[in-house]
């Protein structure tokens, strides 16, 4: 553990923690934000809360009011504080800006030093930082944490795959920081250019800022031979850092120092019991650059209840399988992209590799999915292609509870993403009535 | 058996000419060119003068590619030909999956090429006197990896 302190500390001091930090942060807001106490005092809150349980009657604050205070109106520091700013990637429209205090900084580096030091890092280590420099948090969010380990710490960013695997092998990488869907690439082309990861010094990844399932992360681990982490942030609360899985594997610890998490039901918005799912919510407790107040995510998990054999005390969360943004509503059915992961991973003769075509045919809804044939399938043989067709099909349609078409593509057809991967492709605004 | 290359092509209009331009930018040849198609996706098949050098070429091109065994006959150009060929095979139990068929230039005889699914149909096709084709009438033997 990096910060052992506050990371096994015992439950009812770190609830302590939790409230007196609660408190100077909901006078911050509402002191230096117009946006706060507009709506604190639109719902009668006040800005002091006696207890954790008053807090959850409180406003939540949704993606769309920092799209509202686009750029900077969120801020609760003067901008001669804040020494830096992200933004969020804007996948899912305009996008939103963050700003950070000197010591957001501080703490942004010790909350990633524990994210690596959780994954086994130590500065023995040497991270490969892929996830891009930027206005992206993901590059300088992982640097810093890694700097601050005392990792030796590669800034290479995302692209260039070839360098990526020559940097991998000749400097020795031991941890590498990227997407899940850019670490498959990664072992691919390592592959493709006879570079045997596994007697490589690679040990380790920290693998975020897209939801993934169970399936790839066991592909990933054999493709190149690491123990593969989950790790969780969004630029809105932090970025990477709010929270991570130790080496069991068994949920991400959440750093409830800094942020207060709760999950709540999807429809009534009220807070649900451990081990239930639902909308993913956090209050910052120490930011002061963009403090945010019940941020509602639009990611689905539940808190995994029991303790964790690795000696934190935080609360682990699970993994993130569908973020609400994500998800498809197909003829009235919810459809994560996670899903059909899962099931093509268990799928000899397919790569991991898809695509969702929404289109619409009349008021019909049509989903077609395209799927890459391995590059070592038989491909002679045309009535093993239409059974493994038809097989893709029948199993993503028992998974989804949706009726789809299937088309198998070329192998390395569907563009590879150094980044987030596109997913999905919604052509129905564009194909009404077609 | 000869070598033939079978490449998995997703049905999307200049697709093939991009396979068979990829060949040609290389200096490949091809003798027999064969496609076969279902309502999603389509399988062409090649003879061509170096086999395993056009799965290369087509590999890095991004194409699905295999090498398949198929077996060359040789059959006359007279009423029966290739009637006593499947006789042969026939008789032998040999299971045909698919065939195709092209002429040499300045050849009195066809080349028959058969997708088989034993191996002893050479054998049988030999015993009965007819003229199974070997690698090198068709191409390149010495680009086998």
């Amino acid at each position: 553990m990096y910060q052992p302190q506050y990371e096994a500390m015992p439950r009812n001091e770190l609830e302590g923690l939790q409230l007196e930090r609660l408190r100077t942060v909901l006078r911050r807001v509402y002191d230096n934000v117009d946006f706060y106490r507009r709506s604190f005092d639109a719902a009668g809150v006040r800005p002091h809360a006696d207890s954790l349980a008053e807090f959850a009657s409180y406003p939540f604050t949704l993606k769309d009011d920092l799209r509202d205070a686009y750029p900077f109106n969120l801020f609760a520091a003067p901008l001669r504080d804040i020494v830096r700013v992200h933004s969020s990637s804007g996948t899912t429209g305009q996008i939103t800006v963050v700003g950070y205090t000197r010591n957001d900084i501080d703490n942004w580096a010790d909350l990633m030093a524990r994210t690596i030091a959780a994954a086994g890092g130590t500065p023995d280590d040497i991270v490969q930082v892929t996830y891009g420099y930027g206005l992206f948090t993901g590059g300088l969010g992982v640097h810093y944490g890694s700097e601050r380990l005392g990792c030796v710490t590669i800034p290479i960013s995302g692209g260039n795959t070839k360098r990526q695997v020559q940097v991998l092998k000749d400097f020795g990488t031991t941890i590498l920081a990227c997407t899940p869907s850019y670490a498959l690439l990664i072992g691919e082309t390592a592959k493709e250019m006879g570079v045997d990861l596994s007697t490589t010094s690679l040990r380790a990844g920290i693998f975020g800022a897209e939801p993934w399932s169970e399936n790839m992360r066991l592909q990933i681990q054999e493709l190149l031979g690491i123990k593969a982490i989950d790790i969780y942030g969004l630029s809105e609360v932090l970025g990477p850092g709010v929270a991570a899985e130790c080496s069991e594997q068994n949920g991400l610890h959440v750093n409830e120092d800094h942020f207060l998490i709760e999950i709540v039901d999807e429809q009534t918005l009220q807070p649900v019991h451990d081990g239930v799912y639902g909308e993913v919510v956090f209050t910052t407790l120490t930011k002061e650059g963009i403090p945010v107040i019940r941020y509602r995510t639009r990611d689905i998990s539940r808190i995994i209840p029991g303790d964790c054999p690795c000696g934190r005390t935080s609360k682990r969360m699970e993994r993130v399988t569908g973020r609400s943004d994500d998800m498809i509503i197909v003829r009235g059915v919810n459809v994560f992209p996670t899903q059909i992961e899962q099931v093509l991973t268990g799928i000899p003769g397919v790569a991991p590799h898809y695509q969702v075509i929404l289109g619409k045919k009349g008021a019909m809804d049509t989903v077609e999915v395209h799927v890459e044939v391995a590059p070592d399938m038989n491909f002679d043989e045309i009535r093993g292609l239409e059974t493994l067709q038809h097989r893709v099909r029948a199993e993503i349609q028992s998974a989804l509870a949706v009726s789809i078409a299937v088309k198998l593509v070329e192998p390395k057809s569907i563009e590879r993403s150094e980044g987030k991967a596109k997913r999905v492709v919604d052509l129905r605004g564009k194909q009404q009535g077609a | 058996m000869i070598e033939q290359v079978s490449v998995f092509l997703e049905n999307k209009p200049g697709h093939l000419a991009e396979l068979t331009r990829a060949l040609a930018n290389a200096g490949i040849n091809l003798r027999a060119l064969m496609l076969a198609d279902t309502s999603q996706f389509g399988v062409a098949r090649i003879i061509c003068d170096h086999p395993h050098a056009a799965k290369a070429v087509l590999d890095s091109a991004g194409f699905g590619v295999s090498i398949t065994q198929v077996l060359a006959v040789e059959i006359p150009d007279t009423p029966g030909g290739i009637a006593d060929v499947l006789d042969v095979l026939g008789r032998a139990g040999v299971n045909v999956e698919y065939a195709y068929a092209f002429v040499e230039p300045g050849q009195n005889a066809a080349v028959d090429i058969f997708k088989v699914d034993d191996p002893a149909a050479t054998e049988a096709l030999t015993v009965a006197g007819i003229n199974v084709i070997a690698p090198d009438r068709l191409y390149a033997v010495d680009t086998v990896a």
